[in-house]
């Protein structure tokens, strides 16, 4: 097999990596400051996908990529203030039950309202067609999905990192009890860290509308993926998720071009190997708090 | 301070334990409840996957099965009696059997209908035999169903794999597509799937075709720009996808994507999944097992009643669950019975049934496959579309007015069954 094969499809993985990052990235805030292993992640993805088709229908695509996020955003708000809020200090296994039940009553609010059938999303005239890089061919649309997501954890990373509200979140996720005492209030931080991880997950559910489609399980079906990417990158790390993205993205695009049966497994058996040599994943660090 | 939360912690969820028992045990007492208050209704159990991948066609199912049993009811029942539907969504086979327990000893119902999976599909045939109770299969394509498991309460309207693979077959060696010609494949890893490959395979390689490439993709693939890119290093002569439900409809969506220069058929056409592609993303010729552009006046009639109580068309799922249903009402009818044994027996003697086509069905009597005309259908232009359902155009009814129904089906030796 010549090589430049072996090339493009790890290229291809990286790409396709990307978007499972914006996912798993939410995901991964959500859980380090809340505690909070919100099963309906994929909820919100699908949320994010059929709110962008509404909202494509009246100001086009690029107005659903811009507003379909923040309504997304603006959704877990309010289920933050009415519903999680109360759960924070009770057994965890609450909040498991309590976002379980909501990703199901969620499915079946979407099936309702918008039908069981799958809703066509075409890909944008102005990112239609193809880029070719010497024998390489890359879909337009998919290397605007790696600008958008490559975006979206540069402009988390310098929220988390660069303001002062990054600062709290940061010390919250390490010490809460601390962060209390010192006179600050995390409520109000743990309600913007819900609506920015679920406000990632609307748009990765956005960018994926023209690829996947749209229809009421897509959010079920791509919640384990953003799952086992935040286990291997190790819990609460930042760049862990995005190295466990693009290395999943990789493996996966490996295994569809050598044995496409294990192409869904694959990225298991890495976790499996990862959890093996590092118990903790790639980028794990000890939590006190976790232990 | 730490016991002290934990034991309110055990409270609540105890409480919340209680609460959910409440209600669990208010669901099941009040079930039986409205099925008592109709002690003389005839029943036939409904069954089908309403969520998963491919749940978008269950829902279509199931609606156009409550519309032949409304119609039934408003036209005065069957043999003075009202028909009622209890449905069940079958998400698996393990759950698909369980469920026909439930119908057939729980609420008595006379015979069952549905289902779309051929692992499930296999599931209620084996308890339906085990029930005596007649099992119509109106959505699960394996030829293995007619074949190897075939059994005497087991009727098929869905059109078997072979069926699907020799309409667009037929049509493509009639065009010179197929001898010389280098297929690519991508198939669903299971039992579909495999038997779909094994299928198609067969009628390719019997008229000269080779398989280049094939690739057993698992279901629920979300991204296919790995397999597409390997096709486009194969170059093949053709693209054929042997998937089902929205594995379909991400295929056609992320192929189209690509602009390959190689032209895509498959072996299976469900309308759903290619309603949800949209226009823009088709291309190519299909076959079909029935559509409502179809310009015969009782499937205009059926399309109209169907879009006027739902608000849009049914597709080809819709139509075998309306047929089934409609099926079952004869057999009472005829048989004067709700006996099942006569009811096969009728089946199996030739009657001869409207199922909306060109040409009346009847069912095969050594595999109880519904004998039909399918359709070679060809994907619309979208300046011609006249809605968002408008996608294809009706090229021929194969096999053609004057040509066997026989001809798409497989042979005895090509799958045989033995009806115990």
């Amino acid at each position: 097999m010549p090589l430049f094969v072996i090339l493009e499809h790890m290229a291809n993985g990286l790409l396709v990596g990307s978007y499972y990052i914006v996912l798993a990235l939410g995901l991964s805030l959500i859980f380090s400051l809340g505690g909070v292993v919100n099963l309906a992640h994929g909820a919100f993805y699908a949320t994010g996908a059929y709110l962008a088709w509404e909202v494509q229908r009246r100001l086009g695509f690029f107005g659903a990529v811009a507003l379909s996020p923040l309504g997304v955003a603006l959704v877990g708000v309010v289920i933050e203030r009415l519903f999680l809020r109360r759960l924070y200090r009770e057994d965890p296994g609450l909040t498991l039950l309590f976002t379980f039940g909501l990703a199901m009553a969620a499915e079946q609010s979407l099936r309702l309202i918008w039908g069981a059938t799958g809703l066509p999303f075409g890909i944008p005239e102005a990112l239609r067609g193809q880029i070719f890089l010497g024998d390489f061919i890359y879909s337009r649309y998919r290397l605007a999905v790696l600008a958008v997501s490559a975006g979206a954890v540069l402009g988390s990373w310098l929220l988390l990192n660069k303001t002062p509200f990054g600062l709290i979140v940061r010390a919250g996720t390490r010490d809460p009890e601390m962060v209390r005492a010192l006179g600050i209030a995390l409520s109000p931080i743990l309600t913007a860290v819900f609506a920015l991880g679920v406000g990632l997950a609307g748009l990765a559910g956005v960018m994926s509308a023209p690829l996947a489609g749209v229809q009421p399980a897509m959010g079920t079906e791509i919640l384990t993926a953003a799952f086992v990417i935040v286990v291997i990158g190790g819990l609460g790390s930042f760049w862990g998720v995005v190295y466990a993205g693009l290395l999943v993205g990789v493996v996966r695009g490996l295994t569809v071009l050598f044995y496409p049966p294990a192409a869904e497994a694959s990225m298991y058996a890495l976790m499996v190997l990862v959890l093996l040599v590092r118990p903790r994943g790639l980028m794990g660090e000890k939590f006190e708090r976790f232990e | 301070m730490t016991s002290a939360r934990n034991d309110q912690t055990d409270l609540s969820r105890r409480a919340l334990l209680k609460t959910a028992a409440a209600g669990v045990g208010a669901v099941a007492l009040g079930f039986p409840a409205i099925v008592r208050s109709q002690p003389d209704a005839l029943r036939i159990g409904h069954l089908t996957p309403r969520t998963g991948f491919l749940g978008q066609l269950g829902e279509y199912g199931l609606n156009a099965a409550s519309l032949a049993v409304e119609e039934t009811n408003a036209a005065g029942g069957v043999l003075g009696r009202k028909v009622e539907l209890i449905a069940e969504d079958s998400v698996n086979p393990g759950v698909a059997v369980t469920k026909v327990q439930k119908l057939v000893e729980r609420d008595k119902v006379l015979c069952l209908l549905g289902e779309i999976s051929s692992a499930s599909a296999l599931a209620i045939a084996e308890q339906a035999n085990r029930y005596k109770v007649p099992y119509i299969n109106t959505g699960a394509n394996s030829d293995e169903l007619r074949g190897k498991n075939c059994n005497r309460f087991m009727f098929h309207v869905e059109g078997c794999n072979t069926m699907y693979t020799k309409t667009i077959g037929l049509w493509q060696r009639s065009k010179n597509l197929i001898r010389g010609a280098k297929w690519y494949m991508l198939t669903a890893d299971y039992a579909f799937g495999h038997d779909l490959y094994r299928v198609s395979t067969r009628f390719l390689t019997e008229n000269g075709g080779a398989v280049l490439a094939n690739d057993m993709v698992p279901t629920n693939t979300a991204d296919y720009s790995a397999y597409i890119l390997k096709i486009r290093q194969a170059k093949p002569d053709f693209v054929y996808i042997n998937l089902a439900g929205t594995d379909q409809t991400t295929f056609l969506k992320q192929y189209k994507e690509y602009s390959l220069p190689f032209p895509l058929a498959g072996g299976v056409m469900d309308t759903v999944p290619f309603w949800a592609a949209g226009l823009d993303s088709l291309s190519g010729h299909w076959q079909s097992l029935w559509y409502h552009g179809l310009t015969v006046p009782a499937a205009q009639a059926f399309t109209r009643r169907f879009s006027d109580k739902y608000g849009k068309p049914p597709d080809n799922q819709a139509w075998g669950d309306y047929v089934g249903v409609k099926i079952l009402l004869r057999a009472m009818a005829e048989t004067k019975s709700t006996e099942g044994a006569k009811w096969v027996a009728y089946f199996e003697k030739g009657a001869s049934f409207d199922i909306l086509k060109g040409r009346p069905g009847t069912f095969r009597k050594w595999d109880h496959q519904l004998l039909q005309e399918m359709y070679v259908v060809k994907v619309k232009d979208k300046k011609d579309a006249r809605d968002k359902w408008d996608i294809f155009e009706l090229i021929q009814p194969v096999p053609g007015a004057k040509e066997s129904l026989e001809l798409i089906q497989p042979t005895q030796k090509e799958n045989p069954c033995t009806l115990a």
